[in-house]
């Protein structure tokens, strides 16, 4: 194997500014993958993250082939398995199995579309394996959107639906709208997978929604420092994916996943330790 | 808040001719009780006598087949912010990004919309709350890793730091040793004094809370009876609430309730000792 093609840092200073929409993107997902990541975790969500990221690619497909917006037809399909996670699955082992059902019907339909699609094959598995390098001015907009109306409403209902979803029984008692809230973090997890499937792909979304907060919640268990460490996470992967991607001629995605991977296997190792001292 | 209470002497809470369950067979029917503020009462009867179904239904998480239910004069909602709940205990993953002092704001200002910003004022009541379940030390512990009577002394705060005007408490003491429901038992009767709520507590076992309860509510074979302790747990009073012949037996300050097996046999785990109820 010849190492230049993992990293190459010639020409570096060269091809920085070619990446600017990128690194922007990049720095998006990861503030918003590294907050809404900490929902996920305590609300034992990860499966629902995959589930939707499979149908927001089906929905995706569907738009690249009849010839819409790939973005806006991410989005529906987002959606689409949000209402049906958030309508069939309110208890957790429900939820699991419907998502276990619709994750891979919604893989077949993204592939059969895609494979109707006429146009290069290169664009069309972007849409599972990412293409942050070929992200363009219209999707930066659609990007910063998104990310944005997310990260304002996750800040405006972080607190009850904290509550929520740490002390469910006590919140409701306390006249907190536990179900309502548990349908707005679903939307919103819907349009953070629909925003993170335009730039990492369906089959990594993961890597930015989930493993930053899993490997946070193992080094501190304070609701303050959680989402701090989960969003600097979250940052250090997808911005360190595209600096290292940049000189080799390898996607981006292993390299975000290698150091989200990375990160969380550190995290366990000092958490672990931690931990045992503790007791 | 206290500043609600307008009427110190109208009932906190009103049930008017309740029932609940199915028709044939309701769990109680016709149940009417005006709690006073400050009053403690104990709801006492077998499992499955619909003690749990009472909690929920003040709660709005049940409906009543008949009747009405009215909190400080206005009918209940889905939960409300003048009640504080205490749940059974259960175990909490240590790995849930949540201190003992986070259990306390919750209680606090969880229900609150808008920036999570906690606010001087918040802190200053979250610390008075810790002295008064001195609690400092364990502040900062994350809750999966206190034990069952620590996780329940900050229940027991988080229950009271908004001042509410009712304490609903589910059978609080069901995981705790004798001592620590001692415990557990005057911290909250100190408490709801100091914060003049009113309580209904759920229980299975009468004892703990013997020495503080204005009132009992007795559950059992779809029949009630209210009065005060020595009113109600009497044997012909019990023996004609369930229809065959019960023996109360005081003995050193504690009531044991004799010969309810036939209705307690399903649940044998509650039971401290194989031969008799404590009730």
């Amino acid at each position: 194997m010849d190492w230049s093609q993992l990293f190459n840092f010639a020409d570096y200073a060269q091809l920085l500014p070619l990446v600017t929409n990128s690194l922007i993107a990049a720095a998006l997902l990861g503030l918003t993958g590294g907050l809404i990541g900490i929902f996920v975790m305590v609300r034992d969500s990860s499966f629902a993250v995959h589930g939707i990221s499979e149908l927001s690619f089906a929905g995706a497909s569907i738009a690249l082939l009849i010839g819409t917006d790939v973005v806006a037809g991410s989005i529906v399909g987002s959606f689409v398995a949000a209402a049906v996670i958030a309508a069939l699955g309110s208890r957790a082992k429900d939820r699991n199995s419907i998502i276990a059902v619709l994750m891979p019907f919604g893989l077949g339909l993204g592939i059969l579309a895609l494979a109707a699609y006429p146009g290069r094959t290169a664009n069309k598995f972007g849409l599972l394996t990412g293409q942050i390098t070929a992200v363009d001015d219209t999707a930066i907009g659609w990007l910063i959107g998104i990310t944005s109306f997310v990260v304002v409403s996750l800040a405006l209902i972080w607190r009850p639906l904290q509550f929520a979803s740490l002390d469910t029984d006590v919140a409701r008692a306390r006249g907190v709208p536990t179900r309502a809230l548990g349908i707005a973090f679903l939307l919103l997890l819907g349009l953070a997978v629909a925003a993170s499937v335009q730039v990492v792909g369906a089959l990594l979304a993961l890597s930015l929604l989930v493993t930053p907060a899993a490997a946070a919640l193992r080094v501190t268990s304070s609701p303050k420092l959680a989402p701090v460490l989960s969003v600097a996470f979250a940052l250090t992967a997808s911005l360190g994916g595209i600096l290292l991607s940049l000189g080799g001629s390898l996607p981006i995605s292993p390299y975000v996943t290698t150091i989200s991977f990375v990160i969380y296997l550190v995290c366990r190792i000092v958490g672990g330790r931690r931990r045992a001292v503790a007791k | 808040m206290a500043n609600a209470k307008t009427d110190l002497t109208a009932p906190v809470l009103s049930i008017s001719g309740a029932t609940f369950g199915f028709d044939e067979t309701p769990l109680w029917q016709d149940l009417t009780l005006d709690v006073a503020p400050g009053e403690f009462i104990a709801i006492i009867g077998t499992n499955g006598s619909g003690k749990t179904s009472l909690l929920r239904a003040i709660l709005g998480q049940e409906q009543l087949r008949a009747g009405t239910i009215t909190l400080a004069g206005k009918p209940i909602g889905h939960g409300s912010r003048r009640i504080g709940y205490i749940p059974q205990h259960r175990s909490v993953d240590s790995s849930t990004p949540m201190r003992a002092r986070d259990l306390l704001s919750l209680g606090l200002n969880g229900h609150r919309f808008g920036l999570p910003w906690g606010g001087r004022k918040a802190k200053a009541r979250v610390d008075h709350i810790l002295d008064c379940i001195e609690g400092h030390d364990l502040a900062d512990m994350p809750v999966g890793q206190l034990s069952g009577g620590q996780f329940q002394r900050f229940r027991v705060g988080q229950a009271v730091i908004d001042e509410p005007d009712l304490i609903l408490a589910d059978e609080p003491l069901s995981a705790l040793d004798l001592t620590q429901q001692a415990v557990i038992a005057e911290l909250l009767d100190r408490e709801r004094k100091d914060h003049s709520a009113a309580v209904l507590f759920v229980t299975h076992d009468v004892n703990p809370v013997l020495g503080m309860v204005d009132r009992v509510l007795y559950l059992a074979g779809g029949k009630f009876k209210i009065g005060t302790p020595d009113e109600v747990l009497r044997s012909e009073v019990l023996s004609e609430l369930y229809g065959s012949p019960i023996d109360v037996v005081r003995n050193q300050g504690r009531v044991v309730v004799v010969g309810t097996q036939a209705h307690d046999h399903h649940h044998p785990d509650h039971d401290h000792h194989p031969n008799e109820v404590w009730n």
